[in-house]
């Protein structure tokens, strides 16, 4: 990153952090938490214990950090290097990316910017300006990918507290700063599970590697009976659904399956879990126990807006509630090839134009590398 | 510790406390060493030892006219003296394999016991070991066991068979639904591991010359299963197609580029063999990636780990599994090809 951009994203996100001291607090049990940082071009420093509130402020000011995380886990000695932390136990976590939806109207807010010759277009294969083939993909607001993501939450909400029977009030969901949401359960039974146990209920989540013999389909002689109904508890009752619709039509639907044969079934059974009825988080950030993980009411580096908690899921506004930056105008270079919203206001596209924008879009331009500072 | 009756204590013989087994029963070990009218029960505790090297659980003819009396004691002294003289030959592999074996013939009683509707102290006996011995609390639901999902993982994640997996269980509320039979195969590993610590942990005894024989036919019987093997030098499946796309100048994901590097370098490799293949890849640097893959191998980093590389299981759901025949059920990339001679 230029310079220029660097000073005024730090000054930018300081004067964030300085404003908003009462949306970033440490969690509960502080103590036993590590916590890391990243900065603009550099690395992470990570293996950090914080005690109170005011120890993160401190953190915020003086390092002047791009993001900022704090583990699910729980140890003895968090700022020892990881052999020796002692972990204790660790929260359940969740994150679900627009990304990983591969929703069709991806295409239409995705650009490509060239990392040899810094070319920001829309997307294609190669670089239009210098036909290099190593691109980095940007992502634009969408409020079709957030509403899709939005559904995702709700159903993975659902299996939680229904056949994980977790107690609604021990999940907290959050806006993830860019264009997913984090979901973060405390105090459950499942803190103690180890990473290759949190492997298994991700596959159940995700409905991965289902057999046919489980959903009634016996391999060498199937009987009606067996297959799954509508009213089943778990996924039985979620596969019931998705195969036959509505009650009336389950009895021509399970004659259908048995004629089609059981390897059908079996392929049937995994395209739902890819395309249907799985739950599409991240497995890379559940399986992991010892995850340094974005800590609530800080800034992503990627867009600029905040990791925010939401009440209210089905009406939250990432794109005007997270977006926390203040609107005294900025002048830019701007280079974007697509049109987005933020706080209402449409902005772009620009082609190389030097403009004069809300400081809020500047940032949000400036993370993603689309712009640079007039 | 569980109070056990005669019964239990011949289903179950490792709650038993050996030394003071022994000592109720009024005998010490010497007499097993020396007593001609013994002998029998040396004999019975060799044979119990060979079924099991064999993976046979052990399952003595009983003459039905017998006096149970004579019977039950009869089990619990061959299994004592089964420990003697595993411990007297120090023989690891027998000891694992007669671990195994004991966990298996007690798992068929927890099944027995849990199905058995006329008695309901066995099953109380059964769901006591249950929570006593592994800390897990089994609940009947009908004809069914429920156990909390999070006590089901633990243990359930030791099976590889796809049935186990919670996607492919009975789940309602928090809990998973076992039938008896599930529940004790459940804990059949913990079981094993259970009895082996016991045997492990037990005092060693002087050898006596009544035992010489038995301990220097045991040496033999372990000789069958030294296993010579052979590592080929084919790669898997999952390696090659990571190659291949790193070759296209496709982006390898950060799974895929962790399974590589610690797969190639299990075989031997060093980081500037390996460095190389990643040059295609769309956002290489050089330096990075060889800082990684030294990070990787643990030859730099604050803990120096060296990191193995990841079970198939890992693999398949990272899917970059790209499983063939010739993968032969292994349950990690490293075992591909190894063979036994």
């Amino acid at each position: 990153m230029l310079e220029n951009n660097l000073k005024f994203l730090e000054e930018t996100f300081k004067q964030y952090y300085f404003d908003h001291f009462d949306l970033i607090r440490v969690p509960d049990r502080s103590t036993e938490r590590e916590y890391g940082y990243k900065k603009f071009n550099s690395g992470m420093s990570r293996h950090i214990s914080l005690k109170t509130d005011k120890d993160l402020h401190l953190l915020l000011m003086t390092n002047l950090p791009s993001d900022v995380f704090c583990s699910n886990g729980y140890y003895s000695f968090p700022n020892l290097p990881m052999t020796e932390k002692d972990w204790k136990e660790a929260d359940l976590i969740f994150d679900i990316d627009a990304k990983d939806l591969n929703l069709p109207c991806r295409k239409d807010h995705t650009c490509i910017k060239c990392t040899s010759c810094g070319e920001v277009s829309l997307l294609q294969d190669v670089c239009p300006k210098c036909k290099s083939n190593k691109l980095d993909r940007l992502s634009l607001p969408c409020q079709n990918c957030i509403s899709g993501v939005k559904k995702e939450v709700l159903n993975l909400v659902k299996i939680l507290t229904t056949d994980l029977r977790i107690d609604d009030k021990n999940i907290r969901i959050s806006f993830s700063g860019n264009e997913g949401f984090h979901l973060h359960v405390t105090n459950s039974s499942y803190n103690q599970l180890g990473s290759k146990e949190r492997g298994d209920l991700i596959d159940y989540i995700m409905f991965r590697r289902a057999i046919p013999e489980r959903f009634g389909f016996k391999k060498n002689n199937p009987s009606r009976s067996s297959f799954p109904d509508l009213d089943d508890p778990g996924w039985s009752g979620r596969v019931a659904k998705d195969l036959f619709g509505s009650k009336s039509k389950r009895s021509k639907g399970i004659t259908k399956i048995i004629s089609d044969g059981y390897p059908v079934y079996r392929q049937r059974l995994e395209e739902m879990g890819k395309n249907s009825i799985g739950v599409k988080i991240d497995p890379n950030v559940t399986v992991d126990i010892h995850r340094i993980f974005r800590l609530e009411g800080s800034l992503n580096s990627k867009s600029g807006l905040a990791k925010l908690a939401c009440e209210n899921i089905e009406k939250f506004n990432p794109y005007t509630e997270a977006c926390l930056i203040g609107d005294e105008p900025v002048e830019i270079s701007a280079n974007s090839p697509i049109e987005f919203r933020l706080k209402n206001r449409g902005f772009g596209p620009y082609t190389n134009e030097k403009i004069s924008v809300p400081k809020y879009a500047a940032a949000y331009m400036l993370c993603k590398g689309i712009a640079n500072l007039a | 510790m569980i109070s056990l009756g005669q019964d239990e204590i011949a289903k179950y013989p490792f709650l038993a406390e050996a030394g003071q087994y022994l000592n109720d029963k009024g005998f010490t070990l010497e007499q097993f060493a020396t007593d001609p009218d013994l002998k029998i029960i040396v004999d019975k505790a060799y044979e119990r030892i060979e079924s099991a090297a064999e993976g046979k659980i052990y399952n003595p003819k009983t003459d039905n006219s017998s006096d149970k009396d004579i019977i039950l004691p009869l089990n619990v002294f061959s299994f004592l003296i089964a420990i003697v003289l595993l411990k007297l030959s120090g023989l690891n592999t027998l000891i694992n394999r007669f671990s195994l074996a004991e966990a298996r013939r007690a798992e068929k009683f927890l099944e027995r016991d849990l199905v058995s509707d006329s008695n309901k102290t066995s099953e109380e006996f059964a769901i006591k070991i249950f929570r006593d011995v592994f800390s897990i609390t089994i609940k009947k639901a009908g004809d069914y066991f429920v156990i909390p999902i999070s006590d089901y993982l633990q243990h359930a994640v030791n099976f590889h068979e796809l049935e186990w997996k919670l996607v492919n269980r009975h789940v309602e509320n928090g809990m998973v639904f076992l039938t008896p039979h599930e529940s004790a195969r459940l804990i059949r590993k913990e079981l094993g591991g259970y009895i082996g610590t016991k045997i492990r942990a037990a005092n060693t005894p002087p050898m006596s010359k009544g035992f010489e024989d038995k301990v220097h036919k045991l040496s033999n019987l372990a000789k069958k299963f030294v296993v010579d093997t052979v590592v080929s030098t084919e790669i898997p499946p999952c390696i090659e197609h990571a190659i291949e796309a790193l070759n296209k100048g496709e982006n390898l994901s950060h799974s895929g580029r962790f399974m590589l590097a610690t797969f190639l370098l299990g075989r031997g490799q060093t980081v500037d063999e390996i460095a190389p293949l990643f040059k295609n890849a769309p956002d290489y640097n050089e330096k990075i990636t060889r800082y990684q893959i030294k990070q990787v191998a643990g030859e730099t980093g604050g803990n120096r780990t060296k990191y193995a590389c990841p079970s198939c299981e890992k693999i398949k759901s990272n899917d970059l599994c790209f499983a063939t025949p010739d993968c032969d059920n292994i349950i990690n990339p490293m075992q591909f090809g190894k063979k036994r001679l």
